[in-house]
C-alpha cells in the first residue's frame, strides 16, 4: 500500500471566484486562530497517521499565507508526522501573490512543488472569471518560481470561458508551452450549484460551450500538449514526464488513504470517508473542545468501492488495473463484460490488454458514462 | 323485519369536483356513523389513489340511521357511485339501486357536461332529483346563476334545490331532512320471489366476495342457495347484512334494503354488476332489466421492466383482478420487452389507475405499450377479426376494410371556447356535430368521433383549450370505415413491438414522427448514435437521431470532490436499471410513456 498524503485547507481568499464552490471566506481576521487549530487538528491525528509523503496546501488561497504562518503549519506537520525526504510538498498559489523573496522562503520551508493558479493569459478571460490577476501577473509569478529554483511546478488553465474560442484557447496554450511547466492542468469551466456563476447563468447572462464544442475543446487541448510532450495522464492533468504527474492527486483515484486537515476537508482511509465542518465557526468550535471536526463521514459498502474505483481509474489514462480489480471485487471483467468491452473497443473508446483496461482520449471525454457501463 | 317505509335509497351525483365525497362524508358524520375521533377525510375514497386524486373509482355503499325531525328513525342508504365517464355503467346500475338522487352541483363552476350527463341517467331511472348547491362558502360561489342554470339546463323546478357548504358542514341537516321527505320509499313485495340487484362486489380475503345488492323483492338469509341469472351460478348464502362503517350481519335482507350478501364466491369476476340474484328454488320470472356485458373499450400491454420479474406481475395481476371486475387480462409476449400481459380497460382513466396501484400497491415497475382500441377488420376471404393489439395485426394486402370504434361526445363550455374547441374536433376527425346553447353564453356540442382519437390526448388538449371551463362526456356508438394502417417504431433498426401503433393513415406520419420525437427527448444519449425511425410496413415515414455522449467528465475530481460525483453516477445508474435494453439501446418506462402524451404543451 502507498503511503498516505496529507491535504491541508487554507479558506481564506482575498475575493471570491464566481465559479469557484471549494469552501472559503474573505474574513481573514481569524487566520491565526485557524492556523493553530489546524495545527492542533493535526494532533488530533496524530495516533491514526503516521507518515506523509506527499503534502498539499491548497485552498481558498494558501498564498495569502505569510511565511511565518506556513512555517507554524509545516512546522506542526514534522511535529505530530513522519515526512520522509522525498516526499512531495506543493502549496496553490495565485500570481497576484508573493514577491521573488517570498517564493524563496518557500523552497526554505521544504516546499517543492509549486501549483499556480494562472487560469488564463487573456486579462479579458482572467476578468470573467474574477480573478484578482492579470496575465502579466502570471508571467512574473512563473519568473519567480524558476528563479526561486523551484524545478517541479503545474499551472491551472480554464477552458470553455464565453467568449473564447478554439484559436485563442490554442494561445494560451501556446503561451503556457512557452513558459515549460513541468506540469499542466486544464480544466473546462463547469458550472457549480450554488456559485455566482451558475446563479447568472441561469439568469442566461451568458452561454458555454456546448456538447460538440466541449469535446473540440477537450480533444484540441489533448492533440496540442501531447504534441508538445505532455503526457495526458488524467482527464484535466498533463505532465512532462512520469515523475512530475501530481503525487498527491494520484491518491485521489486510487483510494490511497489521505488525511485532510481544515474547514470542509475530506479525508478517505479503509473505506472510510469523512469531512469537515465547511465553516470556520464550526470548525473551531470542535477543536476547542478537543474533538476532530468532523461534520459527516461514510462507510463505502463495496458496490460504492467498486463504482469509485471505475470513475476514478477509468478518469486515467492508465485506466483499471485488472489484477487489482479482481482481487477486490472478485470479477474479471474482460471475461464477464466481454461484449461490452468488445464493442467500446471497437467504438474507439477503450484499449484493452491483458493488464488494463484504459480510456482512449475519446474514452476520457466520456469516462462518467464509461464507468456507469461497466 | 324493517319497515320499508323508513329505508330511503339515494345517491348522491355530481361533476367530478364537485364536492360529491366531502358531501358524503358530512352526512355520514352528521348522522354519527362515524365520530369525529375516528374521522378521516372522504371516507368512503378509502383507497389511496381515490383520496389522492379526488375520484371515486368504486362504488361503495352505507347505511346512515338518521333520526328525523318527525321522530322516527330511517335508515339511509347511500350509494356512491364512480365519478368519471369510464365507469357510466357501473352509475347505471348504483343508480337502478336507488329511489333518488341528490344532484350536486358546485356553486362556482355551475353546471357541467357530467351533472347533465347523470341528470339523464337519474331521469331513465325515474328517481327524485334534489338539487344542492354545494361550495356556497367559496368566494366565487355565483348561487344565483346556478339556481337559474337549474331552471334553464336542468328543466328542474327551482324551489327544490338546497344549498349547502360541505366543507363547512352547513345545510347538512336541510338534505337529511329532504331525502327523507322527499325521496319516496323502495318499493318492493318481500313475500315474492328473491330478486336483488347487484351493483357492485369486492374482494375480502377472508371471505371472497363481497356482493353488494339491493333486493328488489323477496328476501334472502343465510343457508339460501342463490343463483345468478346471467352468469348461471348457485351458491349457497354463508352471511347476509348492512353496510354501517364496517359490515353488519344480519339475519336477512328484504325487499327494498340496500347490504350485502356472501356466499362463497371465489372470485370477484365470478360476479357481475348489474346481474340478478334470485332463489334457485324459487326464481323470479324474468331478470332485472338494464344487464350489460362490461366491456373494455381501451387495451394496452404491460411488461415487467425486469424479465425476472414476469411471475411477480403474473401474482400482481392476480390478485389486482379480484377486486376489480372490469380489467381483464391474458398473457402476451413482445419481441422487444418479453413475457407481459394483453389488458384491457374501460377507459384510459382506469388504465392509468391500473397502472398506478400495480405500481404502488404491487411494488411492479410496469411498462406499458401504447394503449389502443379494438378496430373490426374484414379480410379478403370475409374474415371479420377484432384487432385490439397491433402485433396481431394481419398484412396490409390481406385486408377488405377497416373500422373503427365511434363515440358520441358531448362537451360543455362556456361559449368563449367554442371556436378552440370546435377546432380540436376537427382534428381529431370529429363530424356530425350540433351545436346547442342550453343557457345563455353557455354552448353544449355533441360530435361524433373515433374512440382512437380520444384515448390518446383528447381529454387533456380539451381542457387546456376551454382553460378547465369545459366537461366531457361521451359514449360509444358503432363503428365506422376507417383507412387503417400499424405503425411501427424501429429503434437502431429493430422493431419496438410494444410502440407499434393501429392508425389512420392520414394520422400515421404525424402519430410516427411525434412518437419518434418524443423518444428522442426520452432515450438518454448513450455511447453511440441511436436511429429512431417509424414505418408502414417497409417504407420508412418518419426519422429521426439521438446523437451519442461526445463529452461526460467532470473536469476536477479530487478529494472533496469524489462522494459527490459517486452520488450523482449512482442516481444515473439507478435510472438505468429502470430501463428496458432493446438490442444494445437502454429505453427508460418513461420513453413508453412520453410516446401516448399529448403534444400541445
Amino acid at each position: 500500500m502507498n503511503l498516505p498524503g496529507l491535504y491541508i485547507h487554507i479558506p481564506f481568499c482575498k475575493t471570491k471566484c464566481p465559479y469557484c464552490h471549494f469552501y472559503s471566506t474573505t474574513d481573514i481576521t481569524s487566520v491565526d486562530v485557524v492556523i493553530a487549530s489546524i495545527v492542533r487538528e493535526m494532533e488530533l491525528y496524530a495516533g491514526e497517521f503516521d507518515t506523509f509523503d506527499t503534502i498539499y496546501i491548497g485552498g481558498g488561497t494558501p498564498s495569502l499565507l505569510t511565511v511565518q504562518q506556513l512555517d507554524v503549519i509545516l512546522s506542526g506537520v514534522h511535529k505530530h508526522f513522519l515526512v520522509p525526504p522525498d516526499a512531495e510538498i506543493t502549496i496553490e498559489v495565485n500570481p497576484a501573490d508573493g514577491d521573488l523573496a517570498w517564493y524563496r522562503s518557500l523552497k526554505d520551508l521544504g516546499v517543492n512543488r509549486l501549483h499556480l493558479g494562472v487560469q488564463s493569459f487573456s486579462d479579458q478571460a482572467l476578468t470573467f472569471l474574477g480573478r484578482r490577476h492579470r496575465a502579466d501577473d502570471a508571467f512574473a509569478a512563473l519568473d519567480n518560481t524558476v528563479r526561486a529554483g523551484f524545478d517541479n511546478f503545474g499551472l491551472d488553465l480554464i477552458y470553455g470561458i464565453p467568449g473564447q474560442d478554439l484559436q485563442s484557447w490554442r494561445k494560451s496554450l501556446a503561451c503556457a508551452v512557452s513558459l515549460s511547466p513541468p506540469h499542466l492542468s486544464a480544466y473546462q469551466l463547469a458550472i457549480e450549484e450554488d456559485t455566482p456563476l451558475c446563479h447568472s447563468y441561469r439568469r442566461g447572462s451568458f452561454d458555454i460551450p456546448d456538447e460538440d464544442a466541449s469535446l473540440s475543446f477537450f480533444l484540441e487541448t489533448s492533440a496540442y500538449l501531447e504534441r508538445s510532450g505532455y503526457h495526458h495522464y488524467e482527464v484535466s492533468n498533463y505532465a512532462a514526464s512520469t515523475s512530475r504527474k501530481s503525487r498527491h492527486n494520484q491518491k485521489y483515484w486510487d483510494h490511497t488513504p489521505y488525511l485532510g486537515i481544515g474547514p470542509g476537508a475530506h479525508s478517505f482511509k479503509e473505506g472510510k470517508r469523512w469531512w469537515n465542518h465547511r465553516s470556520i465557526e464550526g470548525y473551531l468550535k470542535d477543536l476547542a473542545l478537543e474533538t476532530t471536526p468532523v461534520a459527516g463521514d461514510e462507510t463505502l459498502s463495496r458496490e460504492e468501492l467498486r463504482l469509485e474505483t471505475l470513475f476514478m481509474s477509468l478518469r486515467t489514462a492508465a485506466g483499471i488495473d485488472l489484477a487489482a480489480f479482481r482481487l477486490k471485487f472478485g470479477e474479471d471483467l474482460p471475461k464477464e463484460r466481454h461484449a461490452i468491452i468488445q464493442s467500446l473497443v471497437d467504438r474507439g473508446f477503450i484499449v484493452v490488454n491483458d493488464e488494463r483496461i484504459s480510456p482512449t482520449t475519446r474514452g476520457l471525454a466520456v469516462a462518467d458514462q464509461l464507468a456507469l457501463i461497466f | 323485519m324493517s319497515n320499508m317505509d323508513y329505508i330511503r335509497n339515494f345517491s348522491i351525483i355530481a361533476h367530478i369536483d364537485h364536492g360529491k365525497s366531502t358531501l358524503a362524508d358530512r352526512l355520514i358524520q352528521h348522522t354519527g356513523g362515524c365520530d369525529a375521533r375516528n374521522f378521516q377525510d372522504q371516507i368512503l375514497d378509502n383507497m389511496d389513489i381515490e383520496r389522492e386524486r379526488g375520484i371515486t373509482i368504486k362504488s361503495q355503499a352505507i347505511s346512515l340511521p338518521y333520526t328525523a325531525r318527525d321522530g322516527n328513525t330511517y335508515n339511509l342508504n347511500l350509494i356512491d357511485t364512480p365519478g368519471h365517464v369510464d365507469f357510466s355503467y357501473e352509475v347505471s346500475r348504483s343508480l337502478a339501486s336507488c329511489e333518488g338522487v341528490l344532484l350536486l352541483i358546485d356553486a362556482a363552476q355551475g353546471v357541467q357536461a357530467q351533472t347533465l350527463a347523470n341528470l339523464y341517467l337519474a331521469m331513465e331511472h325515474d328517481l327524485e332529483i334534489i338539487p344542492v348547491i354545494n361550495k356556497i362558502d367559496l368566494p366565487s360561489a355565483d348561487v344565483e346563476r346556478v339556481i337559474e342554470q337549474i331552471d334553464s339546463e336542468l328543466g328542474l323546478d327551482t324551489d327544490t334545490h338546497l344549498k349547502c357548504s360541505a366543507k363547512e358542514g352547513t345545510g347538512i341537516e336541510d338534505i337529511l331532512e329532504a331525502i327523507v321527505q322527499r325521496i319516496p320509499p323502495p318499493t318492493g313485495t318481500p313475500e315474492a320471489p328473491l330478486s336483488a340487484l347487484i351493483f357492485d362486489a369486492q374482494y375480502d380475503s377472508f371471505r371472497g366476495t363481497v356482493i353488494h345488492c339491493r333486493i328488489m323483492d323477496g328476501v334472502v338469509q343465510s343457508g339460501d342457495i342463490i343463483r345468478f341469472m346471467y352468469g348461471g351460478a348457485t351458491y349457497k348464502v354463508e352471511e347476509v347484512g348492512h353496510f354501517l362503517l364496517s359490515r353488519q350481519k344480519r339475519e336477512r335482507l328484504s325487499a327494498g334494503e340496500v347490504g350485502y350478501i356472501i356466499a362463497g364466491v371465489k372470485t370477484i369476476s365470478d360476479v357481475r354488476t348489474g346481474d340478478t340474484i334470485t332463489l334457485e328454488n324459487r326464481p323470479c320470472d324474468k331478470p332485472l332489466p338494464g344487464f350489460k356485458e362490461v366491456k373494455p373499450v381501451v387495451f394496452a400491454s404491460i411488461y415487467p421492466i425486469a424479465s425476472d420479474d414476469y411471475e411477480d406481475l403474473a401474482v400482481a395481476l392476480e390478485k389486482y383482478k379480484l377486486n376489480d371486475a372490469s380489467f381483464v387480462y391474458e398473457k402476451d409476449a413482445s419481441v422487444a420487452l418479453g413475457q407481459g400481459f394483453r389488458c384491457g380497460f374501460l377507459g384510459l382513466l382506469h388504465l392509468d389507475i391500473v397502472q398506478e396501484r400495480l405500481e404502488r400497491e404491487y411494488d411492479q415497475s410496469l411498462i406499458l405499450s401504447v394503449p389502443s382500441v379494438r378496430f373490426r377488420l374484414t379480410l379478403k376471404d370475409d374474415t371479420v377479426l377484432y384487432v385490439d393489439n397491433p402485433s396481431h395485426y394481419p398484412p396490409q394486402m390481406d385486408i377488405a376494410k377497416g373500422e373503427e370504434p365511434y363515440i358520441r361526445a358531448a362537451m360543455m363550455m362556456p361559449e368563449r371556447y367554442l371556436g378552440a374547441v370546435m377546432k380540436l374536433c376537427q382534428e381529431k376527425r370529429g363530424m356530425n356535430s350540433s351545436l346547442s346553447y342550453p343557457g345563455p353564453g353557455r354552448a353544449e356540442l355533441i360530435y361524433e368521433m373515433p374512440l382512437s382519437e380520444v384515448i390518446y390526448d383528447f381529454y387533456d388538449r380539451f381542457k387546456s383549450v376551454s382553460q378547465g371551463y369545459g366537461s366531457f362526456d361521451y359514449e360509444l356508438i358503432d363503428f365506422r370505415d376507417s383507412n387503417l394502417v400499424l405503425v411501427d417504431i424501429l429503434v437502431n433498426g429493430e422493431k419496438v413491438d410494444a410502440l407499434s401503433q393501429i392508425v389512420h393513415r392520414d394520422r400515421a406520419r404525424a402519430c410516427g414522427l411525434q412518437a419518434c420525437e418524443r423518444l428522442k427527448e426520452e432515450i438518454p444519449k448513450q455511447m453511440f448514435k441511436i436511429a429512431l425511425q417509424a414505418a408502414i410496413g417497409g417504407e420508412i415515414i418518419a426519422r429521426t437521431t439521438i446523437s451519442a455522449f461526445r463529452k461526460d467528465v467532470t473536469a476536477k475530481c479530487y478529494g472533496g470532490d469524489i462522494s459527490r460525483k459517486r452520488k450523482l453516477l449512482e442516481k444515473q445508474k439507478k435510472g438505468k436499471k429502470r430501463m428496458k435494453m432493446i438490442g444494445n439501446v437502454s429505453i427508460p418506462q418513461s420513453a413508453f410513456l412520453a410516446v401516448l402524451k399529448s403534444d400541445t404543451d
